[in-house]
């Protein structure tokens, strides 16, 4: 098991250190970033300038080796805009945006779950009519116009929420709400198509022909079979979240992870997408791995190997 | 019973949670931007936003009075121009910094010599690349020697060059100013959340400087990237001040003419097209001849694209320069909407069928597809590229770009060097290479002489539009949208002085 733990870690990293390569010489292609610290207003001479100022000048592959030193040894350097600490930066915005998946996975479990298994207990019922129509409504509403109204509404008629910041914690309640419900479809959907093969195997009809009370066989013969895939997704849509909502947090002016990814590339601030890029990998990693024990203890077969 | 109590019991504390907005009761002004700024250190920053930091939080030795045009001191008092290339100040006595360190000759020896050192970076180095040092004469008097004559010297020292308290800048360095701003200006810079949240405080001891006194006492500028999020916070009293904002959306807030004043001036920022004409992309390329260019002139409706889409206060240009911008003499040749002559001219020129060209832009999308459209109709057919900025300067050194819709915001400064010096002086930019410009431009640029500089300008500017090697097309306007309580009066140059706000 530690061998195979060991393993898993050293693949891991492989494919961090690879994605941190591929971004790295993908933002070189994307534009000459002399051009794009110096700004819209910049002449050829201070673009000259930038130029030998940062070096970049040197074949890539030996900008690459320096920016891989430093970042071993926890020095991820200043960001080329703000011209402060990479780290201090990105503690800064990752808080917000880890605060806000969290938020949002939460309430999209705490929808979806139980209106998936609700769904899957009274196929074409009311409720399944219901959990289909917010299904098919969450995946069609593009998340910035739902924002929008939702501001429109609660911000605005009702002045009960504020539109932007993130401050305090009401500031989280709408980005939440948007954020979560986008999530909602998918994980209500696949529960529902798991509860539904589950309850009609063999041994939930045996479940039920020993007397067992209904809540008993839902919840812990049938959910705890059903929900396997639904771990593998949330974790998936976990590491979605961590990386930022560009979107959500534009609306909220939220000031998250996303968003300063999102204009880093355009402004060619090459430390800070190094460093967010590898952070967003590990998330990804670290929640397939996690979603991967979960299960095994969900599912002892699955223990194995 | 229990479910009630707790929805009504939520609900009742978000009401009474719910952010309270004071604004003029409280004297603090709230404002937007939309893009995240940069360091907020002045040498370091390019942003436009940024500017508005340096207006209000520095100061320069000089300062031009936006309405009159009138050169006045601000922490000089007095200013001879030795000879061409040394001018001395008499600097005012009793100004203090921010952190209270006295303000003399040794910040703008400093300053100065900081600033021009290539060692240290500063961002935009054309903005100090002129003077060649500075040197204390006494406690109050500085000299400022330059490179070679640089005749829109002042307007830089009332601009761009502000200055820095020495003990302190060498202490704290750039990103120490990025965080923590000192200087000498109307505001003092309280909390700097990079990126998201600045706050500015009026400065209470701020000299008797032409820029005037603080009129309100808190200003908070935050970070929305979302003009419809700025809107909505503009809705429901989080913010007092917006600017930037799209003419369709000034249009509807102007309707409601109860709740909000809006705004409209000009922008230094011009729009034009430039083309090929010195043939480095395709030496027989259709760009190099000069029929062709005069049709693209004659195709394109700018006063209908200023009419349905630019809007505002801008107006069409004949010259490729800001009307304010001394220098910018626009009594010369042109090209009025004529569909057909532009048809003629093509065949004219051989291509009585047009041609296929890929067209270029990086901003205002819109605007771009409705000069292709107009291109369109005189048989040149477009393939539309719209990059970032930076990838498509970089083509354009390359030498890829035939034909592209530029705009340029000449850093507000208002003299054609900082524009027609730029493009038309044989640099990487410069489409045409015309060695008879070049020559002209460069002169003017390099003497003081007004009058001469002047009549330089306007035989460039003629012969710019007589070969037609840009298509001027409109100046550029900026809507400010301003709560009731507020008052504000913008001026022509996109640059918002935050001592001229002040509460109705």
């Amino acid at each position: 098991m530690a061998v195979f733990i060991l393993k898993r870690l050293g693949l891991a990293l492989l494919v961090a250190l690879t994605v941190s390569f591929l971004s790295f010489s993908l933002l070189f292609m994307a534009g000459d970033p002399a051009v794009a610290i110096a700004g819209e207003n910049a002449s050829a001479e201070d673009i000259a300038l930038v130029n030998e100022r940062y070096g970049f000048d040197r074949p890539m592959i030996v900008q690459y080796g320096d920016w891989l030193g430093s970042a071993v040894t926890g020095d991820l350097g200043n960001s080329w805009y703000f011209d402060i600490p990479v780290t201090e930066l990105i503690a800064d915005r990752l808080t917000v945006t880890m605060k806000l998946g969290l938020f949002a996975i939460t309430l999209a479990l705490a929808v979806a779950i139980p209106l998936g298994v609700a769904a899957a207990a009274n196929p074409n019922s009311m409720i399944d009519r219901f959990a289909l129509f917010l299904s098919v409504v969450g995946q069609a509403i593009p998340s910035f116009w739902f924002g929008l109204i939702l501001i429109v509404i609660f911000s605005i008629k009702m002045r009960l929420l504020p539109a932007s910041g993130n401050e305090t914690w009401q500031h989280f309640v709408l980005p939440t709400i948007v954020l979560g419900y986008y999530a909602t479809p998918a994980i209500m959907r696949l529960t529902r198509a798991g509860m539904m093969e589950v309850l009609s195997s063999d041994y939930i009809r045996t479940a039920r022909a020993k007397g067992l009370r209904t809540r008993k066989v839902m919840f812990k013969h049938a959910l705890r079979n059903a929900i396997i895939p639904v771990v593998s997704l949330a974790a998936v849509q976990m590491g979605f979240m961590l990386g930022g909502s560009i979107v959500v947090e534009t609306v909220f002016a939220l000031h998250g992870a996303g968003y300063l990814a999102w204009e880093s590339i355009a402004r060619n601030d090459l430390p800070t997408m190094q460093a967010l890029i590898l952070i967003f990998s590990t998330f990804y990693i670290l929640f397939t791995f996690l979603a991967d024990v979960l299960n095994a203890w969900l599912d002892p077969r699955l223990r194995v190997g | 019973m229990t479910l009630k109590t707790l929805m009504i019991g939520t609900a009742l504390s978000l009401v009474t949670a719910a952010p309270v907005f004071a604004n003029k009761a409280d004297d603090t002004l709230h404002m937007a931007i939309t893009k995240e700024l940069e360091s907020v250190d002045n040498y370091y920053n390019s942003a436009r936003e940024g500017i508005l930091f340096t207006r209000g939080v520095w100061d320069g030795l000089l300062y031009r009075d936006p309405e009159t045009g009138e050169m006045k001191g601000n922490l000089a008092t007095e200013w001879t121009w030795i000879d061409d290339v040394t001018v001395e100040f008499k600097l005012r006595e009793g100004v203090k910094f921010h952190n209270g360190e006295a303000f003399n000759a040794d910040d703008v020896v400093y300053t100065v010599n900081y600033m021009v050192n290539p060692d240290n970076g500063v961002k935009v180095m054309t903005n100090v690349s002129w003077m060649k040092g500075a040197e204390k004469v006494d406690d109050n008097t500085v000299r400022i020697n330059l490179n070679a004559p640089f005749p829109p010297a002042e307007d830089y020292l009332a601009s761009v060059v502000v200055i820095y308290p020495d003990e302190y800048y060498a202490e704290v360095g750039p990103s120490g100013m990025a965080t923590k701003p000192v200087g000498t200006g109307p505001y003092k810079v309280d909390t700097v959340e990079p990126g998201q949240r600045y706050e500015l405080s009026a400065y209470a001891d701020y000299h008797d400087s032409p820029k005037g006194k603080a009129q309100i006492g808190k200003i908070e500028i935050k970070t929305i990237p979302d003009m419809n999020t700025q809107v909505a916070e503009l809705f429901n009293g989080g913010l007092d001040f917006l600017w930037n904002v799209p003419a369709d959306q000034a249009e509807k807030l102007a309707e409601m003419d109860d709740r909000f004043d809006v705004v409209n001036a000009q922008a230094i920022r011009i729009g034009y097209i430039t083309m090929d004409a010195a043939g480095a992309v395709d030496p027989d390329g259709p760009m190099t001849k000069k029929e062709v260019r005069q049709a693209i002139y004659h195709a394109i409706d700018r006063q209908a694209i200023v009419d349905a889409l630019v809007k505002g206060s801008s107006e069409v240009i004949n010259a490729g320069c800001a009307p304010i911008q001394f220098g910018c003499d626009l009594s010369v040749t042109t090209y009025d909407y004529d569909p057909e002559k532009a048809k003629a001219l093509l065949a004219e020129a051989g291509y009585p069928d047009g041609f296929e060209i890929d067209f270029y832009a990086y901003r205002d999308r819109p605007y771009a597809e409705a000069l292709m459209g107009m291109l369109n109709e005189i048989g040149i057919k477009t393939n539309f590229n719209y990059l970032k900025y930076a990838a498509l300067r970089e083509k354009r050194e390359k030498k890829e770009v035939a034909i592209s819709f530029q705009t340029w915001g000449s850093y507000s400064l208002p003299d054609v060097s900082a524009i027609t010096g730029e493009f038309f002086t044989g640099g990487p930019l410069d489409d045409a290479q015309d060695p008879e410009i070049i020559d002209w431009v460069k002169q003017a640029g390099s003497i003081t002489d007004r009058a001469e500089r002047q009549a330089l300008y306007s035989k460039a500017h003629a012969k710019i539009a007589d070969e037609a090697y840009w298509v001027p097309l409109w100046t550029y306007n900026v809507n400010y949208v301003l709560s009731k309580e507020l008052n504000f009066d913008p001026t022509d140059d996109e640059v918002i002085r935050f001592a001229d706000f002040s509460w109705k």
